[in-house]
């Protein structure tokens, strides 16, 4: 394996260095030995009328810049635009989470206030403004990465990497002549005056990066990677198990069982001599309606209470007893058919006796003690009173 | 070579051009020759120290942060004293590679590459303590405005989650920084290679760049405008770390003098970090003549101007205890002089404030034993000036029946001496991998390396190629 890995190397080592040179001319270069002569010798290629043309030089030559008459006016509003942009979003990102999509509540502060969101805006401006400047300046304004440009791997690019300065006039100049340009290098005091060819691939139309395989390829693995890492992270991260959607959950379902306790059982019972909070035993549990005198009603017939009471009574009663208590409810024919609540008896019974026949249930109907509260259960027993108000009215109900 | 003072005069000149070639061999010399003995005996202490940190951390995340010292009422000690520590650390590099850039002061460029190499390094290890004491750092995902199944966002009121965003946008634009600057650096590898494989890794590494002026006119531009953002960054990054501390209601953290108190208290750690390292870098790779005695100089200037501003907030803090005449204030103060922390107090105000007083003197400035031990003894001082913000505050706070006393254990020294290990082993790598000085920027500033002429205007524009 190791050979193999070592041979590997070894061969890639000894691969053939420079890709082949196509016959098609790219550039003449000439190499200067001094910053002074590179200032000269630029100032004069521009005054020749060349726009073509490049200087190259190891480190940043001041007043190049000028001697090429060339200016750089594009990196400040690429910078500007980036950071006006992150200004904004990360404005917009603060008030949206915070204040539109989900407002919480903290410290009583408001949702969205600008001082608070002045260090993360500041952080987002210099956060895009950094980017969109190093990704302007290299990919938009220099065209890098460009790794096959004719001039890279050429003696003198080994040269003007080092110590040596140099100029570069392009084939595609209109004023281009290959003897002149000699010529003009000659006179400036120039030397290694070389012709740089294109490589085979900069002729072929077609670049490696458009080629519609590498293309399909790219988007496949970028998609595979996306979902693959959405997966992982989600389950890393957030504990989230992929494709489950919350079927299992971490808790523990009535009935089932549970290795945490010692008996192995999910649920608990309560402990011995204690009343589970909102679950005070009735104690007229199982006793005829006649026991049941001294039961009051707790709550006030006030106007959300008998609401509460008409919510909870069309949820609970009506199915059997109807909207209005006539017992015409939409169960008919499927149950046995209650008595209405309007008879004598009910309009004559105590409120305790209503209550007793919700909690205890009667005969076939259903105790209804652990579907509904005990506050809702006496909201009903007012609703029900209203009822049967509505129906027997006196005169003194009606409005003047 | 004999060294002498400065670069400038050192490297001949002869035939003016000769002496890039030798910065280009001098610079590459560590990259292309096996490690010495040295640098292997270096990289095996950091590497175990390291190591030592990697067992304590794994004990913080199979047994939990109950390893640790930090108890009520000191519920943050050593993790979040190392991470004030070492983002702290970061912010000579950009201090030196922007302010100091926008200030013109060319003798930055001797040392701004390996500054921004251990921001870069120190703002990691930073990044490590706020995550591992959170308790469950695999839930760290949480720190981020990320969609969630819980539909909540975090909380943008708070200086915590600023943090956040301060810490890893300076992570950000500090590698971006660096990243361009070490462009046109890979280039030169790239043509000074004959290893096959290390030419495919800086050809593509350095995206293909090809010294051409049009490309070095935008890089100049692109560079000063990152200078500029840098500058406010690295001020705004260490006042919102304040802010942690600053924006809550505990006597001793809950003033307004901490925003800048920590930015100079930065500024002061992150160069006696810089020149501890430096010192010995400079002699084990023979850089003497690169980065000169005169830098180190220009740094102790520094060191003791930073030194006496931190001075100014701890007097500052005493005299505002005193003059606010809020009693809570007054007792937190004269417990951290007085009280049973008064050794860490005093270790950082004698390391801080008065043992740099020596800089005053140029023998003192200029020589590189006392130099050393001085920066050092900063080190020391800054990395106590943190433990007294933190802990001495919290273990005596308002009410008394809930006071205790802080011990650190064995795992919190693992992480601390971890945390050095973890920060030495990547800054060592680094000076294997790339190179320590920008070849391309002190090539610039070398006597002789502008041109004595100028040009004159013209009308014609070239084109972009
Ligand atoms: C499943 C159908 C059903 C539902 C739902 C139901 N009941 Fe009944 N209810 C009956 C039947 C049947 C009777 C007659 C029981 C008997 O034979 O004594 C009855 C009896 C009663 C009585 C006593 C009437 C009497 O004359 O003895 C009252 C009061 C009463 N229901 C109230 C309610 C209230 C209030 C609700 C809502 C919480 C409710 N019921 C829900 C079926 C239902």
């Amino acid at each position: 394996m190791i050979k193999k890995i070592q041979n590997f190397f070894k061969e890639f080592n000894s691969r053939e260095d420079d890709e082949k040179r196509s016959g098609k001319i790219y550039a003449v270069t000439s190499l200067f030995d001094t910053p002074n002569e590179i200032m000269n010798a630029s100032t004069e290629v521009a005054d020749k009328g060349y726009k073509r043309f490049d200087t190259f030089t190891p480190y940043p030559v001041h007043g190049l810049d000028q001697a090429m008459g060339i200016t750089n006016p594009l990196v400040g509003p690429i910078a500007f635009v980036g950071g006006i942009l992150g200004c904004f979003l990360a404005l917009l990102m603060i008030w949206w989470m915070s204040d539109a999509n989900y407002p919480n509540i903290i410290g009583g502060k408001p949702f969205f206030a600008l001082p608070a969101a002045i260090p993360i805006t500041f952080e987002g401006t210099v956060l895009l403004t950094g980017i969109a400047t190093v990704v302007g300046m290299l990919v938009l304004l220099n065209k890098l990465p460009k790794i096959n440009n004719p001039l890279n791997d050429t003696e003198f690019m080994k040269h003007v990497s080092s110590d040596k300065f140099g100029i570069v006039i392009g084939a595609n100049d209109k004023n281009f002549s290959e003897t002149e340009v000699r010529d003009l290098f000659q006179s400036l005091g120039g030397h290694s005056i070389q012709n740089v060819y294109y490589r085979e691939s900069n002729l072929t139309d077609k670049t490696p990066l458009f080629d519609s395989k590498f293309i399909m390829t790219l988007i496949a693995v970028a998609g595979l990677t996306a979902l693959v890492s959405y997966f992982t992270l989600n389950y890393v991260l957030y504990e989230v198990v992929p494709f489950d959607w919350m079927r299992h959950q971490a808790k523990i379902n009535s009935q089932s069982p549970s290795d945490f306790f010692p008996d192995k059982a999910g649920m608990r019972t309560p402990v011995e001599g204690t009343v589970a909070r909102g679950f005070m035993p009735y104690e007229y549990k199982g006793l005829p309606d006649s026991a049941v005198r001294l039961l009051a009603n707790p709550l006030p017939a006030s106007k959300n209470i008998l609401e509460r009471g008409q919510d909870r009574y069309n949820i609970f009663c009506s199915p059997c007893h109807g909207y209005f208590g006539e017992g015409d409810g939409r169960m008919n024919d499927q149950f046995p058919k209650p008595p209405s609540l309007h008879n004598n008896k009910v309009l004559n019974w105590m409120d305790g006796n209503i209550y007793h026949v919700l909690t205890n249930g009667q005969n076939v109907m259903p105790s209804y003690e652990s579907q509904i509260s005990r506050d809702d259960r006496w909201a009903i027993v007012h609703y029900v009173r209203a009822l049967q108000r509505s129906k027997n009215a006196k005169d003194q109900d009606l409005p003047k | 070579m004999s060294y002498d003072s400065t670069y400038t005069r050192e490297i001949p000149l002869v035939e003016a051009r000769s002496g890039f070639k030798e910065i280009d061999s001098v610079l590459t010399h560590p990259l292309d020759t096996k490690p010495t003995k040295g640098w292997w005996i270096a990289f095996a202490i950091s590497f175990t120290a390291l190591l030592i940190g990697a067992l304590s951390l794994a004990n913080t995340l199979y047994f939990g942060i109950g390893e640790w010292g930090n108890n009520q009422p000191v519920g943050w000690a050593f993790d979040i004293v190392n991470f004030v520590f070492w983002i702290g650390i970061g912010h000579a590099g950009t201090l030196i590679s922007a302010i100091l850039f926008l200030f013109r002061q060319r003798w930055r460029t001797g040392i701004a590459r390996f500054a921004e190499a251990m921001t870069i390094f120190a703002v990691m290890t930073a990044g490590i303590f706020p995550i591992i004491h959170t308790g469950r750092p695999w839930l760290a995902g949480y720190l981020l405005p990320l969609p969630n199944q819980n539909g909540v966002w975090v909380n943008f009121a708070s200086p915590l989650l600023w943090d956040v965003f301060a810490v890893s946008t300076y992570f950000t634009i500090s590698f971006l920084f660096w990243g361009i600057g070490l462009v046109p650096d890979l280039a030169v590898l790239r043509d000074r290679t004959t290893n096959k494989i290390k030419k495919t890794i800086y050809s593509v590494a350095s995206l293909g760049w090809n010294f051409s002026n049009r490309n070095w006119s935008n890089y100049e531009r692109a560079y000063l405008i990152l200078a500029g953002i840098s500058t406010p960054l690295v001020l705004s990054v260490h006042s919102i770390v304040s802010f942690d501390f600053a924006v809550s209601v505990i006597p001793g953290w809950h003033t307004t003098i901490f925003p800048p108190y920590f930015v100079a208290g930065a500024i002061f750690s992150g160069f006696g970090m810089v020149s501890t390292v430096l010192i010995i870098v400079r002699k084990v790779f023979d850089l003497e003549h690169i980065v000169t005695i005169n830098h180190l100089e220009k740094m102790n200037k520094i060191l003791l101007a930073t030194g006496m501003m931190v001075g100014y907030a701890y007097a500052m803090e005493f005299f505002i205890a005193w003059y606010s005449g809020n009693t809570f204030e007054q007792f937190v103060f004269i417990n951290r002089a007085f009280g049973p922390y008064a050794w860490a107090y005093w270790i950082m105000v004698s390391c801080n404030v008065f043992f740099p007083q020596l800089f005053w003197f140029k023998k003192v400035r200029r020589s590189i034993p006392i130099t050393m031990v001085l920066v050092i003894l900063v080190n020391v001082g800054m990395w106590f000036e943190r433990f007294v913000i933190v802990v001495t505050s919290l273990h005596r706070d308002f009410l008394p029946s809930s006071w205790a006393m802080y011990a650190p254990t064995i795992t919190d020294f693992g992480l601390l001496l971890g945390s050095f290990g973890f920060f030495f082993t990547f800054l060592l790598l680094f000076l294997k991998a790339l190179p320590l000085v920008s070849i391309a920027e002190i090539k610039a500033v070398v006597e002789g390396a502008q041109p004595s002429i100028h040009p004159h205007p013209h009308s014609s524009n070239g084109e972009h190629k």
